[in-house]
């Protein structure tokens, strides 16, 4: 009977050894898993007795704090927003129910310390096992809440987005996105309903979209930037080549005229013999439509790729609220593979089915103040955890170079000339300032209603700051009587102080 | 002696860990222990040293999270201890000289067997407890009988299968008679309780201890077809098992599905599986090395319990993520040490029914922590059974020490006479 008795004895034993084997299985390889699902009320309920880390402005404004409670035993801390409605499409929110948007999602694992680190690891686990809170790191981002005030209270509800760049290292000083709503209605009762009416003046707008960075609106003529930078730099015209304009271009046997004017014969802008300079400076139709159709649609775009276009643009916020600029199709981005695919004079001037975000445009304009490098955008400054050591710091990185140095300088020296003496001349903007722009007045086949941008640095000598702006859908919203303004404020603000 | 004041160290450290104010208890329980250590010195001096400390670790490690997850519930606990452990002196004492003697009345015990398992059924004392009849109301006093039957049928088995191993192994049909009874008993068990948990446990120790005695590794292929049959007949005609063994399959769903106990359309992880689904989020998040005793999260911020049966079947799962990978593995290890020492005894014994009698104690202990932790682990189905000495619950303490017991007498009488085996 011994013989049985032993196979008995292993068979028991190895039944028990399974047993460890399911545990390990369970609290180390499927861990992971386990703790991202969603309905996880155990990691549901740690959540909420971390005490989240702080979310700070440049300043040390204070925009995303905790308020403690104590339910049952536990110590519950729920997310406050003291800024209200400064920055909600930015730095997000995070819910009772484990919900996260913006920063507050990209960022958890600095916010709840959970970032995975030797020495804080073993130092959380002590603290863990010590019964004590855990405590997240505190996130300072590189957002100025003046200007962000400021921003907002230009755009005054109606839809539209503000990006402040700083020129040299990509930092972005404001990102406004109107209409906003109040981040703390959130974590209240009926609170996503209330953001759901709030509407803006375009009527459509989702005020929990980060116009900035998800919004594609046609360009207009701001794209004019990114066909004279492929223009230049490509060798095939300089600021001084000759062009005549008879108030329109010729495209498939077919007249593609200028802008509207109604004091013009026909009814539309004639400039006649001009420069591209000039070209550039009063925005004319006819001489990009034909440097178009000289340097064809897939230079233009391949120079724009090099601005970052066709790829969703680098920073912390998640990767899912943010859309690439580019030609689109049906709801999706569209890469043409020849020239016969496009409208090569439409898009030269900023039609055609380009789409484009804010933080896209604040890029070219930053590429081009930045001497044709393009920098990398970023909103965290630094991340310092709980007991006070700093755990990351952003050192301003670039994404590469775009164009020439003497390119950029050329588009500098144009952008200028549309300040001092083109199209957005009657803005006013402050000699002093230097200011170097570019206007947009984007069609939308609604009539006079028009989508109004303006992208711009200063100074133009050796920038300091990037401003795009764009307002949607203005009755006779032409860049330079909607966007410039703004952006006219801005730089006041930010160069005079 | 000396492994007695070694399990108090760690009992006593285990104890004020969690409260310094309840260091009275853990002198109370140590004075118990020593109580139980004397007996046991007294009544059966040759026995196997390390049984009796092993029990009292796992039942220290069990009181310890039953306090933490609810202390009125640990007093209650506290007293069926003190139960258990006078159980266990009683049974000692009265069969110290030989306990060969419950041969003769096996079957008293078979039919003792049968009558607790079917004791739930009875009008006015059975009870319904998450849709399984096994709970017997005796005024305010709960019982589960099915965990002393258990003691009972591994008494009867061991006295039958000794006396009819030699017949058996020719496989004449008759001999098998009480057999199929057996069979047919768990069977019927299992379709009149839907105690699924107990089913398996019985027919486990049968079939370990049909091949103990016999050697037929034939007769354990049948009897686990057998056992698949009626267990697969029986989960068709019973909704309880089928759920069971869907929640097992596939705990989580993408899509909604009706939920039978709100009317719903869920999604099957906040319904029917919720429970299995919780307690492996609580294993998971347990990790390495676990949240530290009294640092893990049971409780919601409604003040609810978010597994229930926390301290009885699930408290596995509570150990998981207090104690981590590292705690729970100790303990499993713990249990097969104690595994071990058990079928030492079988192997030391002289006699086939003290052989028999051992295994099947033995095994019916692994067995058992097997089906509720592996249950809880996704290793099987769940079915709801106590961890043997750790969970809360009066009948199962009472049961295992009555083991104990039994693996005491046996070793006590093997080293009193040793010879060839």
């Amino acid at each position: 009977m011994n013989k049985q008795l032993r196979h008995i004895c292993v068979f028991a034993l190895v039944l028990l050894a399974v047993l460890i084997g399911a545990t390990t299985y369970w609290q180390t390889w499927a861990e992971a898993d386990l703790a991202d699902r969603r309905d996880n009320s155990v990691s549901l309920i740690q959540r909420l007795t971390v005490d989240r880390g702080k979310i700070l402005a440049a300043d040390g404004t204070v925009l995303a704090t905790n308020r403690r409670s104590r339910k049952h035993g536990l110590t519950i801390y729920t997310r406050h927003y003291p800024q209200n409605d400064l920055a909600p499409q930015v730095v997000g929110y995070a819910t009772n129910a484990g919900t996260t948007t913006g920063l507050e999602q990209s960022l958890d694992d600095y916010l709840t310390g959970a970032n995975t680190n030797l020495s804080n690891t073993f130092k959380q686990e002590l603290d863990r096992l010590g019964g004590q809170t855990v405590r997240g790191d505190n996130v300072y981002l590189t957002l100025r809440p003046d200007i962000q005030r400021l921003a907002l209270d230009e755009l005054d509800g109606r839809c539209g987005a503000v990006v402040v760049l700083d020129a040299k290292t990509g930092a972005v000083v404001a990102m406004a996105s109107s209409p906003t709503y109040n981040a703390n209605l959130v974590n209240q009762p009926r609170g996503y309903a209330k953001i759901g009416r709030i509407k803006g003046t375009c009527g459509a707008a989702s005020a929990l979209q980060n116009n900035a960075t998800v919004g594609l609106y046609p360009p207009g003529s701001t794209f004019k930037m990114v066909t004279a930078a492929a223009a230049l730099d490509s060798g095939a015209f300089t600021p001084s080549s000759r062009f005549v304009d008879p108030g329109y271009c010729t495209e498939y046997g077919k007249r593609v005229y200028n802008s509207s004017a109604p004091d013009s014969p026909g009814g539309h802008e004639v400039f006649g013999n001009v420069s591209f300079a000039q070209g550039f400076e009063n925005s004319i139709n006819s001489v990009f439509c034909n440097v178009g159709l000289h340097i064809g649609g897939l230079k233009i775009l391949d120079y724009a790729k090099r601005f970052g276009f066709y790829s969703v643009p680098p920073l912390e916020t998640p990767p899912s609220e943010s859309n690439a600029s580019g030609l689109y199709n049906k709801g999706h981005l569209f890469t043409p593979k020849s020239n016969t695919q496009i409208d090569s004079g439409r898009l030269a001037f900023g039609q055609e089915r380009m789409l484009v975000t804010p933080l896209q445009m604040a890029l070219v304009g930053a590429t081009i103040a930045n001497k044709g490098v393009v920098p990398k955008p970023y909103l965290v400054q630094k991340v310092v955890a709980a007991d006070g050591s700093t755990a990351t710091r952003t050192r301003p990185q670039t994404l590469g170079r775009a164009i020439k140095p003497e390119t950029a300088a050329e588009l500098n020296q144009m952008m200028q000339l549309v300040v001092q003496g083109g199209t957005a001349a009657s803005v006013g903007f402050p000699p002093d300032l230097k200011v170097a722009g570019k206007t947009g007045t984007a069609e939308l086949g609604l009539g006079d209603v028009y989508d109004s941008w303006f992208v711009c640095f200063a100074p133009a000598d050796n920038p300091r700051y990037v401003v795009a702006v764009v307002v949607e859908k203005q009755p006779n919203g032409f860049g330079a009587s909607v966007a410039a303004p703004i952006a006219k404020t801005i730089l006041e603000k930010l160069l005079h102080g | 002696m000396l492994t007695a004041v070694g399990f108090a160290t760690v009992y006593t450290a285990l104890r004020s860990q969690i409260s310094g104010g309840s260091l009275g208890y853990a002198v109370f329980f140590f004075g118990l222990y020593l109580v139980a250590h004397v007996v046991a010195r007294i009544t059966v001096p040759l026995a196997d040293p390390y049984l009796l400390p092993m029990a009292a670790l796992l039942t220290a490690i069990g009181v310890t999270e039953i306090y933490r997850l609810g202390p009125s519930n640990a007093f209650r606990q506290g007293l069926w201890i003190v139960i258990g452990v006078a159980v266990f002196a009683a049974t000692l004492f009265s069969l110290r000289h030989d306990y060969r003697v419950l041969e003769r009345y096996k079957y008293v015990f078979g039919v003792t067997a049968i009558f607790l398992l079917f004791l739930p059924l009875a009008p006015g004392i059975g009870e319904e407890i998450n849709g399984s009849r096994l709970w017997v109301h005796v005024g305010s006093l709960q019982f589960q009988p099915g965990e002393l039957g258990k003691i009972a049928l591994v008494v009867f088995l061991a006295a039958y299968l000794r006396e009819k191993r030699e017949v058996l192994a020719q496989g004449r049909l008759k001999d098998w008679g009480p057999l199929l009874v057996i069979w047919g008993g768990a069977m019927l068990v299992l379709f009149a309780t839907d105690d699924l948990g107990s089913a398996l446990l019985y027919y486990g120790i049968f079939v370990a201890m049909l091949y103990v005695a016999t050697a037929r590794l034939s007769f354990v292929a049948g009897a686990l077809g057998l056992f698949l049959v009626g267990a697969y007949a029986v989960s068709q005609g019973t909704p309880h098992v089928r759920d069971r063994v869907t929640n097992w399959l596939s705990p989580w769903t993408v899509h909604k599905i009706y939920c039978p106990t709100n009317g719903l359309h869920e999604l099957r992880q906040n319904c029917q599986s919720y429970q299995e689904v919780q307690s492996l989020y609580s294993i998971g998040h347990g990790g390495f090395g676990g949240t530290g005793f009294g640092h893990g999260i049971f409780t919601g911020t409604t003040g609810r319990q978010v597994i229930p049966d926390l301290n009885t079947d699930f408290i596995y799962s509570a150990l998981a993520q207090e104690l981590g990978l590292v705690g729970v593995a100790a303990l499993l290890l713990l249990y097969m040490a104690f595994v071990v020492r058990g079928f030492q005894i079988a192997l030391s014994a002289t006699d086939g029914f003290s052989k028999l009698l051992a295994a099947g104690l033995s095994f019916g202990f692994a067995f058992q922590t097997f089906v509720i932790v592996g249950g809880i682990t996704r290793v099987i189905p769940l079915t709801g059974i106590t961890l043997p000495f750790v969970s809360y619950g009066g009948s199962s303490v009472v049961a295992n020490f009555l083991l104990v017991a039994g693996l005491m007498l046996i070793s006590n009488r093997a080293n009193r006479e040793p010879s060839a085996a």
